[in-house]
């Protein structure tokens, strides 16, 4: 299992390479002097010059990629145009947050959907099933910033039940972890339900019955596992549109999260920010993958024997 | 029927209720297995055999199926009656199967021995530990080796992960084993030294049997009491000498044509013409009218009866009744 | 259970192939009402998108101030209200259906060819090949797709064009790995092996027998994009880098009226249902294609 789990931590730095290597590019390409928008049309070609080479835009596209590159390593993602403020030291103080809002939410889409697939699977055309499918369905194709929007509108402006803004009381997370959790709660249910619809046909289950095991029993025991291969998959799937989904949520709810540093600085083109943003999430959503497939090669007994 | 009958199935009807209709899978079906005896189920993919045995163990998928009628009587006893768990108490300990397929009859994450201790702690009162010993000495009764037991199924070959079913079926020795195709999806060679097992098996154990299965031959070697069955329907019953020296209904002998014989000097086979009817919608009359040589205008008109031939010799079929 | 199911299927299908295959996925597809709901749902939307501008005697985009922020269903004249700058809702709605229905369709277009393209060089050849094409999936499904999206329409720059180029570059990845997954099952069957046998071209073989053969999961796959991409696109412009205002497009419209949340909620609540239905027509027409084409997985 460890040399499995080192063999995967090999094969993320090609892909953690590669991700750099595209944002990077894509920045670059990125139109519009960045150097025109802090000085304006009246500097001198030689202030421009220095304030070039301070902001490491100089050289060429390799020259520039291999010198990200190599900061990168040194923890220096670039100075913020807008604040001048190193880029990783924002990320230092935003990317906790935006993590604790990614795991609120994750935890309450897994909880979410994977009670609720089992039952609707279980009482299969029971009105249980059928209200929960209908909501899942809703849930699948409400965008998370409209679902932001109204919850904020119902409960924080009409019914104020929960304070619009501000961070200070764990009361203020409930409705942005929702918010982001809930497309994937959705997905989740849905994927948990057919998942298990399989398996609770599959034979080895018939087996089960036939050796008078218990419905519950069968459930937990010989099913529950089974079923959640595929679903453990869509979990991993589901973190990436989580976090990318707490970008919109960050903003509704002004969460000071990397999401709304993001969206903030793409308004003022502050381009360092956002390529670091995305590195971080990146990275972030990589090595959730890699947990997500440690976790499968738990669960799955012939995916581990590949790797002994 | 006489008195000494651990099974009796008397006038089964089950439904599958379909989008596409009502699937007629097993009509009025009569069978019995004594005390320590064999019976061979014999038919086409299709005729209701497997339906029927699950409705035994009452684990048909419902719905869509559905027991319209009939009684299930075990020891006396209707088990179409039962509450759930009593039903519970029977399945596994009394009555045991052992299924088709054994790439997809054993749990892919749960090592094999944990299985099969999965059946004796059930219906049992032992610890975890003395449950792991019993399945390991099961686990050597088939044939394997006690320390595999941790492996997963997906280690096993198809003829092993056979035997591990058939361990599981025989854990708490059950009163009658059902087995449908044991041996369908395994190898030629396989298939002789699991069949070689089971009947060792049986044998030692005085355990009644229900043998599904296609393949005459099997019927033969292991078998005491034969049923044919054809579109939901038993056509024909009898002791294994009866139906195999003397068939008499029209499909039965069919069956039989169907077998090469290497002595024969005619090496034709002779296949029964057409197919199964579709069970959604029965041809009516007797079933197998539309394929039948002798069909006569009764046959599409009247379902045959039962007649007793000769003792213990049952057939489903108007020209037994004409003959008398 | 398995043995009921076997017994009629020969006879049908034989004797009509091609005629009865469409018309025996039409008829397992009306049987399902989710999918005519979602069929009804999307032939309106694109009814009001081509008829925009016989439907409504307003303009999308002049402001007519004097009657800004009318609630709906109050004047017959603006049924669903006007918004900020006085422009009715409903013409709004319907000019925006154009948009999101085209970002859907050529979005997913376009993730399609280059999907099909890249995932058959990869399952086809394999090889050196396959790791290249597969590593850079793996790169780009390594972005969570929104801030791909994000960064890749700030490269190119705002607009419609560059929005779908964006939506459908990220989504390629997921197609890519279906039809490479379905041309390593299909490759060594034994129909692959005789029109190889007879002489076929790669080319040849891959568009007449492997495509036609893993059709089902991408259709499926492409028809639930389509909500998936309006949503990306709605998720653009509502932080502010996809369609430009004053483009009528769906997100855009919510995005302003997030500042009137608080006195004319409808700024924000009819383009989300609007937003919602269309995306949940796509996954019921989707989820509807599904159960026809593959009728194993339906019980």
């Amino acid at each position: 299992m460890l040399k499995y789990i080192g063999k995967r931590l090999l094969m993320l730095i090609p892909v953690l390479l590669g991700v750099t290597v595209i944002v990077f590019t894509l920045m670059y390409i990125t139109p519009g002097d960045p150097v025109d928008a802090l000085l304006g049309d009246s500097a001198t070609a030689e202030a421009r010059e220095m304030l070039r080479e301070q902001l490491g835009l100089n050289g060429g596209y390799f020259e520039r990629l291999f010198r990200y590159i190599g900061n990168l390593l040194h923890g220096d993602m670039g100075i913020s145009y807008a604040t001048k403020q190193p880029v990783f030291t924002r990320l230092l103080e935003t990317f906790p947050n935006t993590f604790k809002l990614a795991l609120l939410g994750v935890t309450f889409s897994v909880v979410f959907g994977l009670t609720v697939g089992t039952i609707s699977a279980v009482k299969q055309y029971s009105i249980f099933d059928y209200v929960f499918t209908f909501i899942c369905m809703i849930g699948n194709a409400m965008s998370s910033f409209w679902l932001g929007l109204l919850l904020l509108l119902t409960f924080c402006l009409k019914l104020r039940w929960f304070p619009a803004s501000g961070f200070s009381s764990p009361k203020h997370w409930i409705l942005p972890a929702f918010t982001v959790g809930f497309h994937s709660a959705a997905n989740i249910a849905r994927m948990t339900r057919s998942s298990m619809l399989e398996v609770i046909r599959a034979d080895y289950i018939t087996t089960a019955r036939a050796k008078g095991q218990k419905e519950l029993a069968i459930v937990i025991k010989h099913a529950l596992k089974n079923a959640l291969i595929p679903v453990v998959t869509t979990i991993g799937m589901q973190f990436g549109a989580l976090i990318g989904g707490s970008v919109l949520v960050e903003s509704i709810f002004v969460v000071p999260g990397v999401g709304k540093m993001m969206v903030d600085s793409i308004k003022s083109r502050d381009y360092p920010v956002v390529q670091g943003g995305v590195l971080a999430i990146a990275f972030f959503f990589c090595i959730v993958n890699l947990i997500v497939d440690v976790l499968y090669a738990y669960i799955d007994p012939r995916i581990k024997a590949q790797y002994k | 029927m006489s008195e000494d009958k651990l099974l009796e199935i008397k006038d089964l009807t089950v439904e599958y209720r379909t989008v596409d209709g009502v699937v007629h899978a097993v009509t009025d079906l009569n069978l019995s297995v004594g005390r320590g005896q064999t019976l061979g189920l014999v038919g086409e993919t299709g005729a209701g055999k497997t339906t029927t045995v699950k409705s035994i163990m009452r684990i048909l998928p419902d719905p869509p199926a559905k027991i319209v009628s009939g009684e299930i009587l075990f020891e006396g006893e209707d088990l179409l009656k039962k509450p759930e768990n009593h039903m519970r108490e029977i399945r596994g300990e009394k009555i045991s199967m052992i299924f088709q397929d054994p790439m997809t009859s054993l749990n892919p994450t749960i090592p094999v021995i944990d299985q099969i201790a999965e059946a004796i702690i059930l219906h049992n009162k032992i610890t975890k530990e003395e449950s792991l010993t019993r399945a390991g000495d099961m686990l050597e009764l088939v044939g394997i080796r006690r320390e595999r037991g941790t492996d997963f199924p997906h280690q096993f070959s198809g003829g092993m992960k056979q035997r591990v079913v058939i361990a599981m079926a025989l854990a708490c020795n059950p009163q009658l084993l059902i087995a449908d195709e044991p041996t369908t999806a395994l190898d030629v060679t396989i298939q002789a030294q699991v069949l070689e097992l089971m009947k060792d098996i049986i044998k030692t154990r005085d355990t009644s049997v229900i043998m599904i299965t296609h393949d005459l031959g099997i019927v033969a070697e292991i078998c005491d009491y034969v049923a044919i069955m054809y579109a939901g329907e038993v056509v024909e019953y009898g002791t294994l000498r009866q139906i195999f020296e003397n068939p008499k209904h029209p499909y039965t002998i069919g069956l039989f044509g169907c077998i090469p014989d290497l002595y024969a000097e005619d090496t034709a086979l002779i296949p029964i013409k057409g197919l199964m009817p579709d069970p959604v919608n029965l041809p009516g009359g007797c079933n197998f009218h539309p394929r039948c040589n002798h069909a006569c205008e009764k046959c599409s008109l009247e379902r045959p009866k039962m007649i007793e031939i000769e003792p213990g010799h049952f057939v489903n079929c108007h020209l037994m009744a004409k003959e008398d | 259970m398995t043995e009921t199911t076997v017994v009629n299927a020969a006879p049908e299908q034989e004797t009509y192939k091609k005629r009865g295959q469409g018309k025996e996925i039409w008829r397992r597809f009306r049987r399902s009402k989710s999918a005519m709901l979602g069929l009804f749902i999307l032939l309106t939307l694109i009814f009001l998108a081509i008829f925009a501008g016989v439907l409504t005697p307003y303009d999308p985009t002049e402001p007519d101030v004097p009657m800004r922020l009318m609630k709906p269903f109050v004047d017959s004249a603006h049924i669903l209200g006007t918004d900020e700058l006085g422009r009715d809702i409903f013409t709004r709605l319907c000019y925006g259906a154009r948009i999101s229905l085209a970002v859907g369709l050529i979005a997913v277009s376009i993730s399609l060819v280059g999907g099909i393209t890249l995932g058959s060089l990869a399952g086809y050849y394999g090889g050196t090949l396959d790791n290249v094409i597969m590593r850079f999936v793996d790169i780009l499904m390594a972005i969570p797709s929104i801030l791909l999206n994000i960064s890749i329409v700030a490269a190119m720059g705002q607009g419609l064009q560059n929005v779908m180029i964006a939506i459908g570059i990220s989504s390629m990845p997921g197609y890519c790995r279906i039809m490479r997954a379905s041309i390593l099952s299909l490759k060594d069957q034994e129909f692959i092996e005789a029109s190889k046998a007879a002489g076929a071209s790669d080319f040849h073989i891959i568009v007449h027998h492997i495509i036609p053969n893993c059709l089902a999961p991408l259709i499926v796959q492409a028809t639930l994009r389509v909500g998936g991409s309006i949503l990306a696109c709605a998720s653009l412009s509502f932080i502010g880098v996809g369609i430009v205002p004053p483009t009528p497009e769906w997100g855009a419209m919510l995005s302003t009226g997030r500042d009137f949340l608080r006195d004319a909620p409808h700024l924000t609540t009819i383009p989300g249902i609007t937003i919602m239905l269309a995306v949940l027509c796509m996954n019921f027409i989707g989820d509807g294609l599904r159960d026809a084409l593959d009728p194993k997985l339906k019980n």
